[in-house]
């Protein structure tokens, strides 16, 4: 019933093949997924950290305000953030006046955004949780060091936020790797995006979605695989005692 | 007027999408409570199922799923019936969605109900089948009403979930919020208005079910003390 020639014939395209060229030719297919997903999870983490200082700081305005970003990327589908990024921004004259404007006309640019501002607002509450949950004896020994507050939080706070945060991570990024899955529904050729295509060219589902979906598990294995090695590494002395 | 007098017609279209949470949610609660006895079944071949099933559906993304079975089930179904010479009926969109959603959560929730079977003290189940209850009774009069406390936290985080993916069916043909919010984007020329009242509509949803979740929660923990910090 499975056609498997269709699948070998076809499955150079979720890899950046496409027809007649070979392999890696273009960055369609998953090296677009991995791509979109790298930039917005490092963009993520990177605007992660910040925000949950100030998620927890004592400052009523700050964390307030982090909260209600949080509150509203994380209670909305992601799918309806991107089409308000990709579809709504132009609805601005003076955001298609702005220098902006080259890139977020663009579907690629507009996914990255979207994806970012998504996984940021689910890693500052992964991470804001972990700072609270900071045992209090290493906050009193590195004020007992006489550290700044500043120092304390570079030094002692956030790295051993950010390695009990790990289990949970690996999660947001599954889900954020599976998540990029809508970037197909904005024109984008990721592997979803290539699967519909082979599917509205040839109108066989079972062969590019079964393609599609062995892609993503494999990818789903992998990251479980490396953040197991990352816990570790990173959270050797967490781990159950083995005798 | 705003949005053109389109308002309604996304509002009606939430009807719908709330309508195919819920019986999606019904759907993978059933789904999730055979796949926990599968994997708690002491046949080796039962857990085998079950731990494919949890394991390959979470493994792929929903909207994944949904493009397979919706556009796949279809083509099977009219394949069979030209073999059979029937002719071929027409699938209901919101059937189809609703089972492919279910078929997705059943995997998270079988995870979440096992965990909670699990955290309930055996002895409890013991002391009831000893009493002479029969299996199925013990499980409704003295493992679920222990196990809901233990599985409402990750219950509550997979219908949050299972909500907002319910943004995707509109790519499956079914007339929802999303699919309304197209319509009226391209006649109204108001594309961020609409998608920020479809963003205020699954922030309203979410909220309400989180304050609900949060009471229900409460209700199931009374008798069980809460250690302050």
């Amino acid at each position: 019933m499975i056609d498997v020639n269709l699948i070998i014939e076809k499955l150079p395209a979720f890899f950046g093949g496409t027809d007649g060229a070979p392999m890696l030719s273009t960055s369609e297919g998953l090296q677009l997924t991995l791509e979109l997903l790298f930039l917005s999870l490092v963009a993520g983490l990177l605007l992660s950290v910040p925000l949950a200082l100030m998620r927890v700081s004592r400052n009523r305005v700050l964390s307030t305000g982090v909260w209600l970003y949080t509150y509203v990327f994380r209670g909305t589908p992601l799918l309806v953030q991107l089409f308000i990024i990709y579809y709504g921004l132009s609805q601005f004259e003076w955001v298609r006046d702005s220098w902006a404007w080259e890139y977020l006309r663009e579907a690629y640019a507009c996914a990255i955004l979207a994806f970012t501002l998504n996984t940021a607002a689910y890693t500052t509450e992964i991470i804001a949780g972990q700072i609270r949950n900071t045992n209090h004896g290493e906050i009193e020994a590195a004020k007992a060091m006489g550290m700044s507050k500043w120092l304390m939080m570079r030094r002692i706070v956030v790295p051993s936020a950010l390695r009990r945060a790990l289990p949970a991570y690996s999660n947001e990024v599954v889900m954020m790797m599976q998540s990029t899955s809508v970037a197909g529904l904005v024109t984008l050729a990721d592997v979803t995006g290539v699967a519909r295509r082979v599917f509205s060219d040839t109108y066989m589902p079972f062969e590019p979605f079964l393609t599609a979906a062995g892609i993503y598990l494999a990818m789903t294995f992998g990251f479980v695989w490396l953040f197991k090695k990352a816990e570790g590494r990173w959270l050797a002395y967490l781990a159950p005692r083995k005798h | 007027m705003f949005l053109q007098g389109y308002l309604p017609s996304i509002l009606e279209g939430t009807l719908l999408t709330v309508q195919v949470a819920v019986a999606s949610l019904a759907v993978s609660v059933v789904l999730g409570l055979i796949g926990a006895m599968f994997k708690m079944a002491p046949s080796k071949p039962l857990v085998w199922l079950a731990e494919l099933y949890s394991t390959v559906v979470r493994g792929v993304p929903d909207l994944v799923w949904m493009l397979l079975l919706f556009f796949g089930v279809q083509m099977m179904i009219n394949d069979f019936c030209t073999y059979m010479d029937w002719p071929a009926p027409e699938i209901n969109s919101f059937f189809a969605g609703v089972m492919t959603i279910g078929f997705i959560f059943g995997a998270y929730m079988t995870e979440t109900f096992r965990g909670a079977i699990m955290a309930v003290p055996k002895g409890q189940m013991e002391a009831g089948l000893a009493y002479g209850m029969s299996p199925l009774r013990v499980f409704c009069r003295i493992t679920f009403p222990q196990m809901v406390r233990f599985a409402l936290p990750s219950f509550s985080n997979n219908w949050l979930v299972l909500v907002k993916s319910t943004a995707l069916v509109s790519v499956i043909g079914l007339n929802d919020v999303m699919y309304r919010a197209d319509t009226a984007k391209s006649i109204t020329q108001e594309p961020f208005t609409v998608y920020a009242v479809v963003g205020g509509v699954f922030l309203a949803i979410t909220s309400v079910s989180d304050f609900a979740l949060k009471r229900l929660e409460k209700r199931y923990s009374s008798g069980v003390r809460e250690t302050e910090l």
